[in-house]
């Protein structure tokens, strides 16, 4: 008797949790975060290091969190400097990150400039990183000046699909040509925006730090 | 064809036109004076009546309630009554197995002490002192007749008043010896009076508390009487009571749940080591689901421990179980909580190593340090929170008494309520028939308003057509007809 009563409410709590009209959306995040390594903008990187100790400060257990390189040609695999899905206990959440750290610790300090910036490659490799990682909620951050160089024959003229995802550009840096005309800047930045756009994905640009957090937690 | 042109149908101008269409609607109107005046009155009845059958409806659903309300009031006076005579029985039993059943005993020392007494009462008696035998043959020798300057007479006389005083002081020895025997008997009876009045005063404190058990027990048979006899007297005091219940039992079940939401936040976080952070049950963190599963599983072991311990009657089935089985159940939800209570300490400790933890892998990603420096006081910390950790279940045990009382007052709370409901729906519906009723009457009115004119004619030619038939018959008054009355 009690058997039977045990299996009823596990099939109710089942039954409770499965009916749902719509499909369960874990309630996971996910972070992709893009490094512009091409030129003088290397410099920069030590910022970089930061928002990603931030980031990982920030990010609870079940999330998952990559780093890569955005340099000749981006939509690799390769360019990955380090990812990690967060285990569900915390402490073992908390010795990942310190690994994480100690990798990106590891590329800062050996990391050689690129000749080229593979923008849309990075993000096409985000796009399928996080499609694959099944994450609830989907972040890309471009720490970069979205300025993008292409090497000769890389065909990058391809449409984004962005939908549910939140891209982040941040220290998004003045050129010294942007300085003599501000509308390459906005003319960039608004490129950015409309690609994104267009691909039914959000578009923030954060130049101050301080508000990193309301990209993290929101 | 739009509205402009049917307004326009008989004339160019607005005005002559608006005067033309008033004049076909009065004469329409006027013309389906009786039928809309019947509508009228149909519509008016009709809702009058569905309303006033609602109104009583719902009166007789809210007496029914009132009713059942008041017995449900009753019969939960009547256990809570049986439950304190039963309480005051079972001292009076506790008095008399405790103190009376060694009267016994204390009616043999008593007696005993009172044969005693009587004994040395008797042998403290005075006895007169002996008369002496010798006292005539003295009297005899004085009055021999010889000659009184006689010097043997003389020595005689002295010689017996001598031995007289001798006599005399013995026997007065004597006699101070027998009264200090019996001075010392009674000197030695006042210990036992003594004892005999503490005795005494012992019984009388034993009968007092008796027949002080007796009047609380008199005082509240005379409630429950009057429970029994359905008084409205006390069924306003068991009202008054249940509601006062109500309130006191809601708001320490509002300090429980709080005490409740502060277990939960000691074991959510650490109950993630055990369950997983990041996965989700309908819409809740697992973690949170467990963390709560186990603050709830403490509460019903606190149910059913102090069900089996027969403080509250929640569940009857555990109250009529054989002590033997009482007993065991006592000893196994203790155990549970025991163990939980354990549990929950441990988790206490590991969110304090978590917090620790995550302290010093904050410092180190952000604030660019190694770890925080672990403070010598972080033991108070942990132990506060291993403390509550272990004590907040026995705490939450103590819910199941407040809860039993928020149950009880809450049948006849909600009682109240809803006999308060309906008859404020049955009062609203009874409006809203007096308000149909009167809104007929006003329409057949507005209605007669609108046709004035054809009315007015109406009565002038009916007076006309009176006064040359002589008739004398009383003419329509449009504002004061008998239709409206009769609505």
């Amino acid at each position: 008797m009690n058997k039977i009563m045990i299996s009823a409410m596990a099939v109710a709590l089942f039954l409770m949790a499965g009916c749902s009209s719509e499909p369960e959306v874990p309630n996971t995040h996910g972070v992709y975060m893009l490094l512009d390594t091409s030129g003088t903008y290397t410099e920069e990187l030590k910022k970089a290091q930061l928002i990603i100790n931030y980031t990982l400060a920030k990010m609870n257990p079940g999330d998952t969190f990559a780093v890569a390189r955005v340099d000749t040609g981006s939509f690799s695999e390769k360019d990955i400097i380090t990812k990690v899905t967060f285990d569900d206990r915390p402490s073992m959440a908390n010795r990942q990150k310190l690994k994480f750290r100690d990798d990106i610790d590891r590329f800062v300090k050996t990391v050689k400039p690129a000749a080229y910036t593979d923008i849309t490659g990075g993000m096409l490799q985000a796009i399928e990183f996080l499609n694959e990682a099944g994450v609830g909620r989907k972040t890309v951050l471009i720490f970069s000046d979205l300025k993008e160089e292409l090497k000769k024959g890389y065909v990058r003229d391809i449409p984004l699909q962005v939908g549910g995802f939140d891209i982040v550009a941040l220290n998004v840096t003045k050129l010294r040509s942007d300085n003599i005309d501000p509308r390459e800047y906005l003319d960039r930045l608004s490129m950015w925006q409309s690609k994104v756009e267009a691909g039914e994905g959000t578009w923030r640009v954060i130049n101050d730090m301080e508000r990193l957090e309301s990209v993290i937690i929101d | 064809m739009s509205f402009s042109d049917v307004y326009m149908l008989w004339s160019d101008s607005p005005a002559i036109s608006a005067v033309i269409w008033s004049v076909i609607i009065m004469l329409l109107t006027y013309l389906a004076r009786e039928p809309m005046h019947k509508m009228f009155e149909a519509f008016a009845g009709g809702a009058k009546q569905a309303f006033q059958q609602a109104a009583d409806a719902l009166q007789g659903s809210s007496q029914k309630l009132a009713d059942r309300n008041r017995e449900v009031l009753v019969a939960a006076g009547m256990e809570a009554s049986e439950r304190l005579i039963e309480r005051e029985f079972s001292r009076i039993d506790t008095i008399v197995h405790r103190d009376l059943a060694e009267y016994p005993t204390l009616h043999r020392k008593i007696s005993d002490v009172v044969t005693k007494i009587d004994e040395d009462y008797k042998s403290s008696s005075e006895a007169p002192p002996e008369a002496p035998g010798w006292g005539k043959a003295i009297d005899a020798v004085a009055n021999i007749q010889a000659n009184k300057n006689d010097p043997m007479v003389g020595q005689v006389l002295q010689s017996i008043h001598g031995s007289m005083e001798k006599s005399h002081h013995h026997v007065l020895e004597e006699y101070r010896k027998s009264s200090r025997a019996r001075h010392m008997l009674l000197k030695k009876m006042r210990p036992f009076w003594r004892r005999m009045d503490g005795d005494l005063k012992l019984v009388n404190e034993k009968v007092t508390g008796l027949l002080e058990r007796s009047a609380v027990i008199d005082q509240q048979m005379d409630e429950y009487e009057k429970i029994v006899a359905k008084t409205d007297g006390a069924v306003r005091t068991l009202s008054s009571s249940s509601l006062t219940q109500f309130f006191i039992a809601g708001f320490v079940l509002a300090i429980a749940v709080g005490g409740a939401a502060i277990n939960f936040n000691l074991i959510a976080r650490p109950m993630q080591e055990m369950v997983g952070g990041s996965g989700m049950l309908m819409g809740f963190k697992t973690a949170n689901i467990a963390a709560l599963v186990i603050i709830l599983v403490e509460v019903a072991m606190g149910l059913f421990l102090m069900e089996s311990l027969r403080i509250t009657r929640l569940f009857p089935v555990i109250g009529s179980m054989r002590d033997e089985m009482r007993v065991k159940m006592i000893w196994i939800t203790f155990s549970i909580l025991l163990i939980l209570a354990s549990v929950e300490a441990g988790l206490a400790y590991m969110r304090e190593i978590l917090s620790q933890d995550d302290a010093a892998l904050r410092a180190s990603l952000i604030e660019g340090g190694s770890a925080v420096a672990a403070s010598s006081q972080r033991w108070i910390t942990t132990a506060a929170q291993m403390g509550m950790g272990f004590i907040l279940p026995f705490a939450l045990v103590f819910v199941a008494i407040p809860l039993e009382s928020f149950i009880q007052s809450s049948r006849t709370v909600l009682g109240m309520v809803g006999v308060g409901l309906l008859r404020g729906l049955s009062f609203l519906m009874s409006m809203f028939a007096s308000g149909s009723h009167y809104a007929g009457a006003a329409l057949i009115s507005i209605y007669d308003l609108i046709i004035f004119l054809p009315l007015w004619i109406e009565t002038m030619v009916k007076g006309r057509s009176n006064r040359e038939s002589g008739s004398g018959k009383k003419g329509f008054s449009p504002f004061n007809s008998d239709a409206v009355k009769e609505v």
